[in-house]
């Protein structure tokens, strides 16, 4: 850390000390979560959204390579073994539903993790690298979402590999042999659902180097905070442990009570019935849609109905959806206003409050609901507010909007202004 | 230059939605669509009651028995239960011995294959098999049972609903969708989705079953004892997992006070 | 190390405060502290419960467990004769025993092998001639010859195991060879005279 009142580890005993100076293991985790990183002192509950998504992960690996000692890759057996999972594997029926469960529980928290990176301009310099390799692991959890849906063998799986896979089918000229290609054969089948257990299994472990990425990016600026004043002194943060450990901690009680309620007392409400029919390639369901966390996006993509000049409205809509991610990644450039975080932004704050926020409540509505008017008008106009949100209106927000007036320090935020005179006036160590 | 193509960007998708959405209201407004029978009649399922419901909900084994009954007497003989094994039913409070007579009881039999004779033959179910599949060359593919009430919003109650659906085609809906009358050899239920059904109506009348345990078989009573016997059938881990839901629910709850006095601790001297 | 700096950022340090906070109250500090290792034990037990599916979740599931007993039918079996089951997923021998099979495995003084038993505490009190053994080797594993028609019964008649020279004897008994116990007998009874249930 950069810091310099920053603690330094010191190894307890002779073993802790060999283990210093062979594989510093200890020291490393003390300054990653440990004593050895101050943090801003003033971090709202917003702030625990990262250690939960990890802990989600850690989740999820672990439900996941043990139903994979159970499951079979292979589209004869595939719907049986689950069901085997269910009825006869101990504990099989709480980690299936652990891990399906786990991955909706994972999605609302990094939701909610970019939800506040939105509002408090995480991604701003110096933080834009954490912002990129954060948009990374999203894509790549929807990528290894998508592929465990597939898995089950059920209706919705086959049809949602089908249907997704068809979206690569709207490239021009090369688009056909692409969607081939990717399923090895003309429709889903062995081929693919063997490819698509492979990349399941990857996958995971390549979030979680990202996410080691993402973290290192974090240590080099050290957390941003709720009023996006950068740390001056040494008051203006507390080390990561004990004071974020114990407040994570708390929040993964809170974040636990509310993941195992669903889990066992509604474990398929999150889920559609039709994956509980087995995968028929002669009959698609009534009315397909993906898992809720894609609803946004598939709203987008359906929301493109008559070809725009010469690009088909399939193009656009494959255009669009993968665009409506893509674009987070240039929003450090396309928000420029000085000014991080939204309590000070008048302007920027209704457009969050008042466009973004209704406008992601009525894409997910609409993505989920059946493709017949009048949800399909609606989400046209919720998707021509998205793109304008962040491609139009943040730069004209940041070049005109008059910030209101920032504490001095992070401290003055919390203490108010006579008492954090006293703590700055004292000399922090140089 | 992100700030000089981020708005074209952004301009050239809100114009191509425009159009989209230009287009759809115009044809919306010229040619709304028609309003189908399906949409019109399809009822969705009746408000049903199960002991195994809610959060504190267990299954009654006793109705799971008279439904495994129905289900043995009258669904059986078109509809596979295939994930079910014989020996699942000692959880519907059979003895080891009833299980085995069950399965040897059983009328669809095993199918054998010897690999070296290569003949194909039948033996008697033991309680460690499945379900045999049950195969029906008759009109309509008769679904498997073992997951349908998973399979269905709101299942056990659809599945008691279309078994008591069954009815007249409404003259209402013939005046209003003339072509909608029900083809020959189906059958009307507007708790089916499209409406009309190649299943006849399974449960005739009262009494088709006689229940050992003295219960009176209405056909009411009839059709929501299979579907408690086919929400077990879906989901026999269910009294299991809210017991152990109930236990984790209150271990968490405890952990997260202790995690939020020891965090009011810690913090004590900060805020 | 900054001393200063260090100092007031650490756990003691944040400690130290809160016990100047309290004024030094040794009851409070105990309650404090008493909240934060209840709150920490408690995590512990969750983690440690948690651990209990995991692990159990690889043992035989229920559907491997029915399949624990198997029953069958040994009417078509002459003397001389012997089946291969299948046990768990394992082979079981069946041997009907010729009478001379017998005397052989009598006349040897049980005492005197590797594995002391008689023929008679490996079989039922009546059926001494229906021998009933697992056909796995007691060395490594694998299955012995000579169930089979017209396989190699070993130097004793009984059983060889080809993977590393274990001679069985017609009680199914360790004779030669690197094997360390006799075939193990299953837990079997005989249902009725023709049909036994083996686990």
């Amino acid at each position: 850390m950069s810091y310099t009142w920053a603690q330094e580890y010191k190894p307890g005993n002779g073993l802790t000390q060999w283990l210093d100076e062979k594989l510093p293991l200890p020291r490393f985790v003390f300054n990653a979560v440990g004593a050895g990183y101050p943090v801003p002192r003033n971090l709202n509950y917003m702030w625990n959204f990262g250690v939960l998504a990890g802990f989600c992960l850690v989740l999820q690996i672990v439900t996941g390579v043990i139903l994979a000692m159970h499951y079979a890759a292979n589209a004869g057996v595939a719907f049986d073994s689950v069901e085997h999972i269910m009825r006869d594997v101990n504990w099989g029926w709480m980690m299936r539903y652990a891990h399906a469960n786990g991955a909706s529980a994972f999605f609302v928290v990094v939701y909610l993790h970019i939800f506040r990176g939105f509002f408090y301009s995480s991604y701003k310099a110096p933080r834009e690298m954490i912002w990129l390799l954060g948009v990374t692991i999203f894509l790549l959890m929807m990528a290894t979402a998508f592929m465990g849906y597939v898995l089950p063998w059920g209706q919705m799986s086959f049809w949602g590999a089908k249907v997704i896979t068809g979206l690569f089918g709207a490239i021009p000229l090369v688009g056909e042999p692409i969607q081939i290609w990717l399923l090895g054969g003309f429709a889903p089948d062995n081929a693919a659902l063997n490819r698509f257990f492979s990349l399941h299994f990857l996958l995971p472990f390549v979030i979680a180097g990202v996410i080691i990425l993402h973290i290192w990016a974090l240590h080099i600026p050290g957390s941003s905070n709720p009023t996006g004043v950068e740390v001056k002194t040494e008051s203006d943060t507390v080390p990561f442990h004990p004071y974020y450990t114990a407040k994570d901690g708390f929040g993964l009680g809170i974040f636990l009570l509310i993941y195992c309620a669903i889990l066992f007392f509604a474990p398929n409400a999150l889920g559609h019935p039709d994956n509980y029919i087995p995968a028929n390639p002669l009959s698609t369901p009534a009315h397909i849609v993906p898992e809720w966390y894609f609803y946004p996006f598939y709203a987008i993509l359906r929301a493109f109905t008559y070809d725009f000049f010469f690009i088909p409205a399939k193009l656009m809509g494959v255009l669009a959806m993968f665009g409506s991610i893509l674009v987070w990644f240039f929003l450090p450039w396309l928000d420029t206003s000085p000014v991080r975080s939204g309590h000070y932004r008048p302007l920027f704050r209704k457009f969050f409050w008042f466009g973004l926020i209704p406008t992601m409540a009525v894409l997910f509505y609409c993505g989920g609901a059946p493709a017949a008017e009048p949800y399909v008008m609606i989400s046209q106009l919720a998707s021509i507010y998205y793109f304008a949100h962040f491609l139009i209106i943040l730069p004209l927000v940041s070049s005109i909007e008059k910030p209101e007036p920032l504490p001095f320090s992070i401290t003055e935020g919390v203490l108010g202004k006579d008492e954090s005179a006293v703590l700055n006036a004292q000399p922090t160590a140089a | 230059m992100v700030r000089l193509f981020g708005p074209l960007v952004g301009l050239f998708f809100a114009v191509a939605l425009l159009w989209s959405f230009g287009n759809g209201a115009y044809t919306a407004i010229k040619e709304p669509a028609a309003e189908t029978a399906e949409h019109a009649f399809h009822l969705l399922p009746k408000d049903i009651k199960f002991a195994s419901d809610g959060a504190f909900g267990k299954f009654d084994k006793a109705q799971l028995q008279r439904g495994f009954q129905v289900y043995k007497e009258v669904c059986s003989t078109c509809h596979s239960l295939k994930h079910v094994a014989f020996r699942d039913l000692a959880a519907l409070g059979y003895s080891e011995a009833e299980v085995k007579a069950i399965a040897k009881q059983w009328g669809a039999k095993q199918p054998t294959f010897d690999v070296k004779s290569g003949e194909r033959g039948e033996r008697d179910n033991i309680a460690s098999d499945h379900f045999p599949t049950v195969y029906y060359a008759g009109q309509g593919v008769p679904p498997d049972l073992s997951l349908i009430t998973k399979a269905r919003h709101d299942g056990g109650a659809y599945v008691a609903s279309l078994l008591t659906g069954y009815q007249e085609q409404p003259a209402e809906l013939l005046k209003k969708f003339p072509d909608a009358k029900t083809p020959d050899g189906l059958y009307y239920n507007p708790y089916f989705a499209n409406l009309n059904l190649s299943m006849p109506a399974p449960i005739a009348g009262d009494g088709q079953v006689t229940y050992s345990d003295g219960t009176k078989a209405t056909v009411d009573q009839m059709a929501t004892d299979v579907s408690a016997f086919l929400i077990w059938t879906a989901e026999p881990k269910l009294d299991k997992r809210k017991q152990t839901g109930w236990a984790v629910l209150g271990f968490l709850l405890v952990a997260t006070v202790l995690a939020y006095l020891a965090k009011k601790n810690i913090w004590a001297d900060k805020h | 190390m900054r001393v200063r700096g260090g100092s007031r950022q650490g756990i003691s340090m944040a400690d130290e405060a809160s016990i100047d906070t309290l004024g030094v109250t040794g009851e409070g500090v105990r309650r404090r502290d008493f909240i934060n290792i209840a709150a920490v034990s408690f995590a512990g037990v969750g983690g440690a419960a948690v651990i209990l599916p995991l692990v159990s979740q690889m043992a035989p599931s229920a559907d491997v467990l029915a399949q624990s007993s198997t029953e069958i039918d040994i009417s078509a079996i002459q003397a001389g004769q012997a089946i291969k089951a299948v046990f768990r997923k394992q082979p079981v021998f069946i041997r009907n025993l010729k009478p001379e099979e017998i005397k052989a495995a009598d006349d040897i003084d049980a005492s005197t092998l590797r594995d002391p038993q008689t023929l008679e505490e490996r079989t039922k009190e009546g059926k001494t001639n229906w021998l009933i053994t697992m056909g796995v080797c007691t060395h490594l594993g694998c299955v012995p010859l000579g169930a089979g028609e017209g396989e190699v019964k070993g130097e004793f008649g009984g059983y060889f195991c080809p993977c590393h020279g274990s001679h069985y004897d017609t009680a199914a008994r360790i004779r030669k060879g690197p094997a360390p116990k006799n075939l193990e007998v299953p837990e079997y009874s005989f249902i009725s005279d023709t049909v036994v249930k083996i686990g």
